[in-house]
């Protein structure tokens, strides 16, 4: 924004300029961190490969670990997982596997992994997802105001509350809001379920179905908010005070716009942009962050599917569900550097 | 190594200069961080917790861990005999409060360490001597922190089996990368500063260099650094012993949490069995991240204003 009124055919030349430079560049740096992206998934791919076959000891020992007891079991166990071939042929059997969807078979479901997987993946997208906007927006809004207005009782309260939200453990907080409010206290009686997606007599389809998901939601949703809420407010804020001292704010202010506007108009879009970032990174965390909601509040989703696989333990499907949580990381991690690339172009270099 | 240098009447090595000036600078910066007040309160409060988890035994007696010799009844509210009731073997809560603090501390301190030693030699390496070897090492730093944290310790946990040792190496070896971006940056740009190519033109070799001027600048960041990952070490611990993936002999706040759970104290609305442990997490966390950013803020001038 230009301090100068300047005449509008400039005005427009500056803007297509601008658009220019916007794109400029942009082709070669998203291509590098796509083959970043690429080089990131090749090593994923190694590690759990190797992290369920070469780690300590014998895999069909660790993964037939009480179930195998005769040499011939074992043997038979080897066979049908492809054991006792050499490694490196294993690990080409294992990539075309990958390519062709084929992630293995689950032992405790009796069905393929991959579609085990699917199954379960829509109820943590709408559970992650919620709490990720509304996390976000509350987060930022609440990380303004305590930024703009340093030491005010707002700030001190945010900081306070976002820091002790940090340093407690999610599923613990999770576990009180059920005591209080799912099973209640003393004789005030829980208004929510303790747990499940939905009712089972209820068809999730209809509304009806949408309203008793929601009212299902409520607990879990609120406590990831309130997890992923202290992470954006301290990021927002932190990022808003860097932008303080910036010298286009004493401009913004000498021209005469009050505060609010130099605040909306000025500081916020440029200290929204590492907030951006990480809300897109922690999106990939959505199945870490899901498995222990997901559990206290028996939601059937990813996370549930990872500590009941984690009891059997059922190797193939743990595998299955390392490789997609991390997968969804390595996305997330390239959708947040284009966008960042995008907007601001100085990071492309 | 540097000789003995005569400088007027009294004879002083440079080592004792060196260490003199170092000792100046910890003062100063003991006094910032007096001057800051939550940094305090987490010292105290830790100091607290440190002292009743080294004077366990005197406390309570060790036979109160024991099932076989509970003396309570099942899930009793507290009263003057256990002050936090009783658990759904009649053991004294307090008494595996008291008891779990050791371990929970214990792992917190253990895994830092390693993930402390991974991280320091990984960014140092990198950070230091470049080239390719550098490059990979960044690399793999870059692959590690993409890793998503939980499903790769539960993972491990699952591979390796369920013992005191195994959860510490699980939380040390998942929770090393930034430590190793941290000193990497660090190192970086004290490569880069005068008196390190001064040195290097004097003849000094890559062990002088890094012993003499790499290390006493990065290790502040460091210790500033381990307080925020202990503090993120207890939390890793007591996620995974809530999942049933820690020591099962031995009673942390964790392990604590999971048996609560598992036994329908949430239900039942048992508080006494699954507040404390959550509130002991909460407090030693918030100690360890305030003490951390007191650190942060008395060694890097930069944060000061803030």
């Amino acid at each position: 924004m230009s301090i100068v009124a300047a005449d509008p055919t400039a005005a427009a030349a500056e803007a297509a300029q601008v658009n220019r430079h916007r794109r400029r560049g942009f082709g070669r740096y998203a291509g590098f961190k796509v083959l970043g992206a690429l080089g990131s998934l090749m090593f994923m791919l190694v590690v759990n490969f190797f992290l369920f076959r070469v780690l300590p000891g014998d895999p069909a020992r660790t993964m037939g670990r009480g179930r195998l007891s005769t040499p011939e079991q074992l043997a038979e166990f080897k066979k049908t997982y492809g054991l006792d071939e050499p490694v490196l042929q294993q690990f080409g059997t294992y990539l075309n596997n990958l390519v062709h969807g084929d992630l293995g078979y689950s032992i405790l479901y009796h069905k393929d992994v991959s579609e085990v997987l699917a199954e379960r993946f829509w109820p943590t997208m709408l559970l992650v997802g919620t709490s990720t906007v509304l996390a976000a927006a509350i987060g930022v809004w609440l990380g303004i105001r305590a930024g703009w207005d340093r030491g005010s009782p707002l700030d001190r309260f945010t900081t306070g509350g976002s820091l002790t939200l940090y340093s407690m453990p999610e599923w613990w907080l999770g576990l009180l809001l059920i005591a209080a409010f799912a099973v209640g206290i003393g004789p005030l009686p829980g208004i929510f379920p303790t747990g499940g997606l939905h009712s089972v007599d209820v068809d999730p389809t209809s509304l009806k179905g949408v309203l008793d998901t929601a009212w299902h939601l409520a607990l879990p949703v609120v406590t990831l908010t309130l997890a992923y809420l202290a992470d954006y407010a301290l990021i927002m804020r932190g990022s808003l005070i860097d932008e303080l001292r910036s010298d286009y704010l004493t401009t913004a202010r000498a021209k005469g716009l009050r505060d609010v506007r130099v605040r909306d108009k000025h500081a916020v879009p440029n200290a929204l942009l590492p907030t951006t970032t990480v809300v897109a990174l922690n999106f990939g965390f959505v199945v870490a962050g899901a498995i222990t909601i997901e559990t206290i509040f028996s939601i059937p989703g990813l996370g549930l599917l990872t500590t009941d696989a984690l009891h059997v333990p059922d190797y193939w499907l743990l595998q299955g569900v390392f490789m997609l949580s991390s997968a969804a990381v390595i996305a997330a991690n390239l959708a947040a550097n284009l966008l960042y690339g995008w907007l601001d172009p100085r990071v492309r270099t | 190594m540097s000789a003995p240098v005569a400088s007027g009447t009294v004879a002083v090595t440079s080592r004792q200069l060196a260490r003199r000036r170092r000792r100046a600078a910890f003062g100063r910066s003991w006094r910032r961080f007096r001057g800051n007040r939550a940094g305090m309160v987490g010292l105290v409060v830790l100091t607290l917790f440190l002292l009743v988890a080294l004077c366990a035994p005197l406390l309570a007696s060790a036979e109160g861990l024991q099932v076989t010799k509970a003396t309570g009844g099942v899930l009793e509210p507290p009263s003057s005999e256990y002050w936090l009731g009783t658990d759904a073997y009649g053991r004294s809560v307090l008494t595996l409060l008291i008891w779990g603090a050791r371990i929970s501390l214990f792992v917190g301190l253990m895994a830092t360490l390693i993930s402390m030693l991974i991280g320091t030699l990984v960014g140092l390496t990198s950070g230091y001597f470049g080239g390719w070897v550098g490059a990979v090492l960044f690399r793999l730093t870059e692959w590690f922190l993409v890793i998503p944290f939980l499903p790769l310790a539960i993972v491990l946990a699952t591979v390796l089996g369920r013992s005191l040792m195994n959860i510490v190496i699980v939380i040390g070896v998942t929770s090393w990368p930034g430590t190793a971006l941290l000193i990497r940056s660090q190192v970086l740009s004290i490569k880069e500063r005068s008196y390190v190519e001064r040195s290097r033109a004097l003849g000094a070799g890559h062990r002088h260099l890094i012993r003499r001027h790499l290390l006493p600048n990065v290790v502040p960041i460091v210790f500033a650094n381990t307080t925020l990952t202990v503090a993120v070490a207890i939390l890793s611990e007591t996620t995974l012993s809530f999942l049933g993936l820690g020591d099962p002999t031995r009673v942390s706040w964790g392990s604590m949490l999971d048996d609560a759970y598992s036994v329908g104290a949430i239900t039942t609305g048992s508080w006494w069995y699954f507040v404390p442990p959550g509130v002991c997490v909460v407090l030693v966390v918030l100690s360890f991240t305030l003490v951390g950013q007191a650190l942060e803020e008395v060694l890097n001038p930069k944060l000061r204003e803030r």
